[in-house]
């Protein structure tokens, strides 16, 4: 059930959510992103995401994967869009459905936190005067998992 | 051996390309390549000397030694959400 997407096409917030949900679920919760018409003092007119497409997909899929092991539910889905997005669009939007709001909550604040630390994804942001800079962003940490005993 | 090395975002802009097949000794790590990378002088000195990278699509350590034919992503800092 779980499912993590990279996206081009507009992401329809409503149908992430009614894509979660059972009837042992008391919690449905939906996450989006959304692009702000501001940032650090300027007004921003538009942005552009790029990725790293095939990983993106593999780490949000993990991403998703670690948050049904860290809450129990498997009712997950997030979706990330990349692209030209416009101010008002929603850029990601993370739903989770559970018995009780805390695993709902706890599930939604990771992932997107996650996001921010690993997704192969960056941001160019579009000032006035037609204006482009890639948005400051956060250094990845290979995981310790990763290294390989060369003994 | 043969490294596919891949460029994205602000590293993409700064090289202008999102591609370069680098020869390499076998048994060469991560940090070996991107050595070799800020050697060829110009705008890959800008690059740093110790970049996130991924290596066929998994974050690694700089130590990492790689295989021919190995996929490696130069990662800048990432800003999705």
């Amino acid at each position: 059930m779980p499912i993590a997407r990279i996206v081009q096409d507009p992401i329809d917030p409503a149908a992430v959510l009614a894509s979660v949900g059972s009837d042992e679920d008391g919690a449905s919760l939906l996450f989006t992103g959304v692009v702000r018409n501001h940032n650090q003092g300027r007004t921003v007119g538009g942005v552009r995401y790029d990725a790293y497409e095939e990983m993106a997909a593999r780490v949000l899929s993990q991403i998703v994967e670690e948050a049904v092991q860290l809450v129990g539910t498997d009712r997950i889905v997030a979706v990330h869009r990349v692209g030209e997005l416009t101010v008002g669009e929603v850029s990601v939007a993370i739903a989770v459905s559970s018995p009780h709001r805390a695993e709902a909550f706890e599930a939604s604040r990771f992932i997107i936190e996650e996001i921010k630390k690993r997704l192969p994804v960056w941001k160019k942001e579009r000032y006035e005067g037609d204006v482009e800079e890639w948005v400051e962003g956060v250094t990845p940490v290979a995981v310790p998992a990763r290294q390989v005993d060369e003994s | 051996m043969e490294i596919r090395t891949l460029f994205f975002a602000s590293y993409k802009d700064l090289l202008g390309t999102d591609e370069l097949h680098v020869n390499l000794p076998i048994g060469a790590s991560v940090s070996d390549l991107v050595e070799e990378l800020r050697s060829r002088g110009g705008a890959f000195t800008v690059l740093p000397k110790l970049p996130a990278v991924a290596v066929n699509m998994t974050y690694a350590d700089p130590s990492s030694t790689l295989s021919d034919g190995d996929e490696v992503a130069l990662i800048p800092p990432v800003a999705g959400g």
